[in-house]
């Protein structure tokens, strides 16, 4: 407490003499001795089984960033912030970490309720951010920003692309629920899915609506309910605690030999549950996002992220990990490419943030792109659980990966309108489905 | 005593003043504290009477959430904050008709009810609310000026502890006041109140309504400084921030809540700079610290140590 006192009084004697004598982008163009990248994330509550495994990756990337001379050639140091108390606890970390700590970036939050908040902070601060993993398409769609972008995709392409994937190995279902968490996510994630399906195939009746509470720990009622509605397909964007248990509770009471379950975020609950999951149950990844990912998996940069990453933490990676690792190449590639095109000198927070509109980068599991609003384009990793010998829980079999051509919607649309305008010839323009291999 | 309490707010104001001034980081941490701070000295007026309340989020979000809906159409921050707190002082009433009838875990337990029927209220009505995502507050106007981010932050940390200094006054007044006096008789024995010819129920609905203003208040600045309101401000775990700070900086004084959340704000936020992972169990420490060694919190700490010190002087 001391030292950081004395160090807050420091810099903010220097931030206080600084300033009145230069201007701002001149203060940004020297090269720093290091890169401070700050990072909030769910370190405590519900959602840390997301927000831990994207720190954990964060810290491992880092260190072989480091490893191989940080970021044009200045070593990268990450400071972590817990976004689980709130938004004005958040919005005072993060002016800390701006104000006082100096960072030069700040990769924001899983939250979207977090990453609405915090994009408006950066746009007044002026700090270069990357919406590391929220999934709202409102950011983007409802206002413009300097400082953020965005280096994954968003609700709409994880909600139509398993869509498309449901029309296309079960084209004949009739009936279909929902069982979402009641909160924004499972709120909207339901809209979007709603609209979609009404006009890829219209017809369909929705049998039950359910929001069981958000962080219950019970769906016996919902599971009676859907045992005797019996709808083809049972849809739920749950996840983490409420997803394991929602499978633990529906598999004891064999509710998966009668529905068709899509789970766009189950990849991420695999290895929890294991093969109490049973076979063909459609399961996303909010991405192209798997450690066995079919055109990655043998590729050096993922064999070894996935390898090191176990050997560390003892757990395969799951999508935040990728996502937290899109960030930080994207970041890697931008100022490499803004310091190359400066002719060698340190790009300032404009220069960096010009530089990742329209900015293509390699990531572990192929190349990706950052669309001129923002928005990052990614292809969506689609297929079905199958149980094999060598894992002790299920692997993604009939896999499809959804190019974002298919299922994103262009810049100036609005996500829920744009997916009205979908077609039935939509799922005929997917890809082909690539097999699992051992 | 008096005096030294005024001059120890004084102090405080300084303090505060520099520590904002020389880093402006803090100016934010600061302004959350104030604002909380105000809802805390509610419920201070409630402890008076021996009442502990486990939802008074609901009027920091009622606060908030007022802001949040008003603000397209009234655009300045000065005509937001009194209807911010003249709504929750609505709100206060009639639930206080209902909650002043009860005593102890009764009343606790009822304000958390309402509490959290709130809280699923802002969560379910998706349409309106924008559910867990919350709402997005632009930055208001001060007395007609549209300023800009650094003196607009100046403008509300000052309103924020002119607002603290003022009612925290009349928050001391009204504590030696008749009525105020009424407050401390409803926790030693209400049934002689009663026979004084004074309605127990009353004097506690005063109280309660005046607390539901103050946390409207500390919610439509909490609103205007983070400028994104979420339904987060009405959970369970708010209040018991609240009542943590309350017993935190301790009852024996006015000065006591702002004494508690300027401290547990610098400590949440020192703590999670320091142990990002382990931030809950240093405020945790620092809170059974309290209970365990200074039971009257940090105000009662500094009476013992520094009063005593110019008694014995």
């Amino acid at each position: 407490m001391l030292t950081s006192t004395r160090r807050h009084v420091l810099s903010a004697t220097a931030a206080l003499a600084v300033p009145a004598l230069l201007p701002r982008s001149a203060i940004a163009q020297r090269r720093p001795s290091e890169l401070k990248v700050g990072i909030s994330t769910f370190l405590s509550g519900p959602a840390s089984v997301f927000g831990v495994p994207g720190r954990n990756a964060a810290d491992l990337l880092i260190e072989q960033m480091n490893r191989a001379g940080g970021i044009g050639g200045v070593p990268v140091r990450s400071i972590v912030i817990d976004e689980a108390p709130g938004v004005d606890f958040l919005l005072g970390e993060c002016r800390r970490l701006v104000q006082n700590e100096g960072v030069d970036a700040m990769l924001a939050s899983i939250s979207s309720g977090s990453c609405l908040a915090v994009a408006p902070l950066a746009e007044q601060l002026r700090m270069p951010t990357i919406l590391w993993d929220c999934g709202t398409q409102r950011i983007f769609e409802e206002a413009s920003y300097r400082y953020a972008v965005r280096t994954q995709a968003n609700a709409v392409p994880e909600i139509v692309a398993p869509l498309l994937y449901l029309a296309k190995v079960r084209p004949d279902f009739r009936t279909l629920a929902v069982v979402n968490q009641d909160y924004a996510w499972g709120r909207d994630s339901w809209a979007i899915w709603k609209a979609a399906m009404d006009a890829v195939k219209p017809g369909v009746r929705v049998v039950a609506e359910l929001f069981p509470r958000f962080g219950a720990t019970d769906f016996s009622t919902e599971i009676t309910r859907l045992l005797a509605l019996r709808p083809d397909v049972i849809f739920s964007t749950s996840w983490g605690g409420e997803l394991d248990t929602f499978i633990r509770q529906a598999a004891e009471r064999r509710l998966f030999e009668r529905s068709t379950f899509v789970l766009p975020l189950a990849e991420s609950s695999l290895e929890r549950v294991g093969k109490t999951l049973p076979e063909g149950v459609i399961v996303g990844a909010r991405g192209d996002h798997w450690f066995l990912h079919p055109t990655a998996k043998d590729t050096p940069l993922l064999r070894d992220f996935v390898q090191s990453y176990r050997s560390r933490f003892n757990l395969y990676p799951i999508y935040p990990t990728f996502h937290m690792a899109q960030a930080l190449f994207a970041l890697k590639a931008a100022y490499e490419k803004a310091i190359a095109a400066n002719g060698g000198t340190w790009p300032s927070r404009e220069q960096l943030m010009d530089t990742l509109r329209g900015l293509e980068f390699d990531h572990l599991t192929g190349r990706m792109k950052i669309r001129e609003d923002g928005q990052g384009l990614e292809p969506m990793l689609i297929g079905m659980t199958k149980h094999v010998p060598e894992y002790p829980f299920p692997v993604i079999d009939r896999m499809v990966l959804f190019p974002p051509e298919l299922t994103m919607n262009p810049i100036g649309t609005k996500g829920l309108d744009w997916v009205r305008l979908l077609t039935p010839a939509a799922v005929q323009r997917a890809p082909a489905e690539i097999p699992y291999r051992a | 005593m008096m005096p030294r309490a005024t001059i120890v707010a004084l102090l405080g104001t300084v303090g505060i003043l520099a520590a904002a001034a020389l880093a402006p980081w803090l100016k934010f941490v600061l302004t959350v504290a104030l604002a909380k701070g105000l809802a805390v000295m509610g419920i201070l007026l409630l402890l008076r009477a021996g009442q502990v309340s486990f939802g008074h989020a609901l009027y920091l979000s009622i606060g908030a959430y007022t802001v949040a809906f008003l603000r397209p159409a009234v655009p300045d921050l000065l005509v937001l904050l009194p209807l911010a707190a003249a709504v929750a002082l609505g709100v206060g009433l009639v639930i206080g008709l209902f909650v002043a009838r009860y005593r102890d875990i009764f009343f606790g337990m009822l304000n958390l009810a309402f509490s959290m029927v709130f809280h699923s209220l802002l969560e379910k009505l998706y349409a309106i609310t924008k559910g867990t995502d919350g709402i997005r507050v632009f930055r208001p106007t001060v007395a007609g000026f549209a300023l800009e981010r650094l003196p607009y932050e100046w403008a509300v940390l000052g309103l924020a502890l002119l607002l603290a200094l003022g009612l925290g006054w009349l928050a001391a007044r009204f504590l030696v006041s008749p009525l105020g006096q009424a407050l401390v008789a409803i926790k030693t024995r209400e049934t002689r109140l009663e026979f004084a010819g004074v309605s127990a129920r009353r004097v506690l609905l005063v109280a309660y309504a005046a607390s539901a203003a103050l946390g409207g208040l500390a919610g439509a600045l909490l609103a205007c400084t983070t400028l994104h309101v979420t339904p987060h401000l009405a959970y369970w775990t708010q209040s018991g921030e609240l009542v943590f700070i309350a017993i935190l900086g301790g009852g024996g004084s006015i000065l006591g809540p702002y004494l508690g959340s300027v401290v547990y704000e610098l400590v949440r936020v020192y703590a999670a700079a320091a142990l990002p992972d382990a931030w809950q169990m240093v405020l945790g420490a620092v809170l059974l610290g309290i209970i365990l060694f200074a039971s009257r919190g940090l105000w009662g700490l500094y009476e013992d140590l520094v009063m005593r010190g110019w008694r014995r002087a």
